[in-house]
């Protein structure tokens, strides 16, 4: 029997609208549904930690004057902060979230290929949030042990958590892992298999591309933490010595033999440094297509961004040690590493290059949007300017664990990506919800959050230069940081409250626009992609309406030369595009 | 690491290498000249295939990983080499058999031979089954004879990485039972119980794969 592919045999397939409250809402196997549940999950579990780093930065901006904080719930605060932010938050709301609302709509399918995998990977999700959640009110409280959960330390005494929060947080893990397997398993195959009639590969948008090669690399890598976690949790259980060394601890014997805490190392971060491009990547792809739409310009260079991703993808798994640099291995490792961290500087290279070539003499809006997604750019090369300092192993070593690598990873993860999210949020809003959000209001945000974000960063570069280590409850009184540190560190603080309470603009302005906002026309951008040209608006169960698009064209049909409107959408045929006098050459 | 890199790099190059030539000699924005790419489904075959061939990259990628760990762990002093029981032996045929008989039952369910799909499943759950069950006395075996899971890192391995494959058998046995389910109780049509079965057939020769390269490393270290 030969293969017919998906979007071929649409009609023959049994399509099942759900009725119920429950199953339209709760229990829902719609992709859209199930993205806005992640988004939402990701999102709470992102205000605490946003909380959490208010707390560190009260203690580091104004030392011991608030009684709540102490060295073990501020190592609690630091590494909880941590791995919510890495994994709960920007991990699940990239490939949770955008993927499962985009991959879809943007590939001309009418939901992902297996709707109740998706569904469970939710929910699965949901569960790992409620495990780590549960680790704030165990006894001892969460673990301290920083979001790396370096051994010996994580499971011995002295650290916070030791007795049942690093098992939770392990837990936590371990099962989180198993809903991104759900979840991954359904992009790849949606992606590889679902698209519509005319949507090969080269015709998707970036953001697809991004989210795709994300989905991949996180397949890979995550079993690297999971191995990692269970060997870990194997330690601390039932005293095997895979990572604990031979120590003593206060005088006893806790009974381990010869293990390899730089075992840890290497399982970690050979998942540790694949996690931070399946953060960035998806919001490679996006910012790609939103410069694009609100440029009113093809992305410049669209067959070497996707091979740059690839390229970046590929590449990510052999950078992991430029995070050992300081531990000890044999220096010609360090050089090997050194130079694949160079290497993939260059498809990252190519891509900035390119996003800026394609705002180069492009009709650009500036809305809001388009004002984040030129301030992931900024910030993006800032950060990654930073990382080409930290991948050299001469500069890492007196740089290693301090603010300096702080303030680099917030740039490139913290601060590019986040400002991506909320563009993509702002774009994709009148799709999701039907309604337009304020612009003043956006505006502000933008403003606000973009000069905020680099009132913190900027400074704490100099105090790593100063050598002002990180994951310190107090700096002390030494020689090698003058009290204008401490009072830098006040000023971060105080910009990193502001920022933090700015945020109320963005969410004063969703809850107004779904409250009141005005409704939005379908297609309020002129966007070319497919997810805008869906029949109803917001979509419904099924995308398409009776019929699955047919895609003629590329995604980056923008100031077509020759063309009466200044975008074609990739569903209309070259017959069916409105055209002006004669129709543009190559270009 | 090099097990894990090792693997990867086929991974990656088979998966980069397929996508860069789909993407070669493409200009995407002239438009309108489709490549029948999309309507063929790139990849020709069924979309559960491609879910279970990913999830067996994940698999593989998980053992990999911890065969790395267990190169680099092997180098540090305290390594005291196990002597595995001959049981695992005898597990291993049950193995061999149940992937036997399951590829004997998914030629039947191909071949439309639907009498023989009851016996050839329930054999299989049978052989499979014994082998978990040998798996666990195996360790008691290990536990009897004060070989105990702290005692030595490779003990430590031994019980991680039997333990490890056990439960993905188990996983796997999730599978056959609704698939056992649906035949014995006269549900479902003959495609969808042959895809069933098909897909579970590669899924038990990926474990035996899996079995034979792990009892073979930890028989000679």
């Amino acid at each position: 029997m030969a293969y017919v592919a998906i979007a071929d045999r649409d009609h023959e397939i049994e399509h099942h609208d759900p009725q119920t409250f429950i199953t339209k809402y709760i229990w829902s196997q719609d992709h859209k549904v199930i993205a806005i549940q992640y988004s939402l999950t990701a999102i709470f579990v992102g205000l605490i930690a946003l909380g959490l780093s208010a707390m560190m930065r009260l203690q580091l901006g104004f030392p011991d004057q608030f009684s709540f904080i102490n060295p073990e719930n501020y190592y609690q605060f630091v590494t909880m902060h941590g791995m919510i932010m890495v994994i709960y938050l920007l991990t699940a709301l990239f490939l949770g979230g955008f993927g499962n609302y985009l991959i879809p709509l943007m590939c001309g399918s009418r939901d992902m290929v297996f709707p109740y995998l998706n569904m469970l990977s939710y929910w699965v999700y949901l569960l790992s949030v409620i495990i780590l959640v549960i680790s704030f009110f165990v006894p001892g409280g969460s673990t301290g042990a920083g979001w790396t959960l370096y051994p010996p330390q994580a499971i011995m005494p002295g650290t916070p958590g030791v007795d049942w929060g690093i098992l939770l947080m392990l837990l936590s893990l371990a099962v989180f892992i198993v809903a991104f397997t759900m979840g991954g398993l359904n992009y790849v195959t949606t992606v590889l298999q679902a698209r519509c009639r005319g949507m090969t590969l080269m015709r998707m948008p970036l953001s697809v591309w991004g989210i795709f090669i994300a989905t991949v690399l996180g397949l890979l890598a995550f079993p690297a933490l999971l191995v990692s976690a269970i060997m870990m949790l194997l330690d601390k259980l039932v005293h095997t010595s895979f990572f604990m060394p031979a120590i003593s601890l206060m005088g006893t014997d806790p009974g381990y033999t010869g293990g390899s805490p730089i075992l840890f190392q290497h399982l970690f971060w050979f998942f540790g440094h694949p996690e931070v491009y399946i953060v960035a990547l998806p919001a490679f792809g996006i910012v790609s297509d939103l410069l694009s739409t609100h440029a009113r310009k093809n992305i410049f260079g669209y067959r070497m961004m996707v091979w740059a991703i690839v390229a970046i993808g590929g590449l990510s798994f052999i950078v992991w040690a430029h995070h050992m640099y300081v531990s000890g291995m044999n220096p010609y490792f360090g050089f090997f590493f050194a130079t694949t961290t160079l290497i993939i500087a260059v498809p990252t290279a190519i891509k900035v290059y390119n996003w800026v070539l394609t705002l180069w003499e492009g009709n650009i809006h500036l809305r809001v949007p388009m004002l984040f997604a030129i301030g992931f750019i900024f910030t993006f090369i800032h950060g990654g300017l930073t990382g080409l300092f930290l991948g050299n192993v001469t500069i890492d070593l007196p740089l290693s664990d301090t603010y300096f690598v702080v303030a680099h990873f917030h740039m490139v993860m913290g601060v590019s990506p986040v400002l991506v999210v909320f563009g993509a949020i702002y774009h994709w809003w009148p799709k999701i919800t039907g309604k337009m959000y304020n612009e003043t209001l956006g505006r502000w945000h933008f403003w606000m959050t973009f000069l905020g974000t680099y009132a913190i960063y900027l400074p704490m570069h100099y105090l790593g230069f100063q050598g002002v280590p990180r994951r310190y409850f107090a700096m002390g009184n030494t020689e090698f940081m003058p009290d204008s540190a401490q009072d830098l560190n006040a000023w971060i603080t105080m910009s990193a409250l502001f920022v933090a309470a700015t945020q109320v603009l963005f969410f004063i302005n969703m809850i107004w626009s779904l409250a009141k906002g005005p409704k939005s026309e379908p297609n309020p951008w002129n966007a070319t992609t497919l997810e805008w040209q869906t029949p109803d608006h917001p979509p419904k169960h099924g995308n398409w309406g009776h019929e699955l698009p047919v895609v003629h064209r590329w995604a980056y049909d923008y100031s077509v030369p020759g063309y009466e409107d200044d975008f074609i959408p990739q569903n209309v045929s070259a017959d069916d595009a409105p055209a002006g006098r004669d129709h543009g050459g190559e270009h | 690491m090099t097990i894990a890199l090792g693997f990867l790099a086929i991974i990656l190059a088979t998966l980069l290498g397929w996508l860069l030539k789909q993407s070669f000699n493409t200009q995407p924005w002239v438009a309108d000249v489709v490549s029948e790419t999309a309507h063929q489904g790139p990849l020709g075959t069924n979309s559960r295939l491609i879910a279970l061939l990913t999830l067996l990259a994940v698999v593989s990628s998980f053992f990999a990983l911890i065969l790395s760990a267990y190169a680099l762990r092997m180098e540090l002093g305290d390594w005291v080499p196990l002597s595995e029981p001959q049981l695992l032996w005898i597990n291993t045929v049950m193995l061999i058999l149940a992937s036997i008989v399951f590829q004997w039952t998914r030629n039947a369910a191909v071949n439309g031979q639907r009498s023989r799909l009851t016996p050839g499943l329930l054999l299989t759950g049978v052989l499979t089954t014994s082998f978990v069950i040998g798996q666990f006395v195996a360790w008691q075996q290990l536990q009897a004879s004060g070989q105990f899971i702290t005692s030595n890192p490779a003990n430590a391995f031994f019980y991680f990485l039997t333990g490890a494959h056990a439960v993905h058998i188990l996983g796997g046995m999730y599978v056959w039972a609704r698939a056992t389910g649906r035949v014995v109780l006269g549900k479902g049509d003959q495609s969808s119980i042959a895809r069933s079965i098909e897909l579970c057939t590669i899924y038990w020769h990926f474990l035996l794969l899996v079995w034979l390269v792990l009892f073979g490393l930890l028989l000679s270290t």
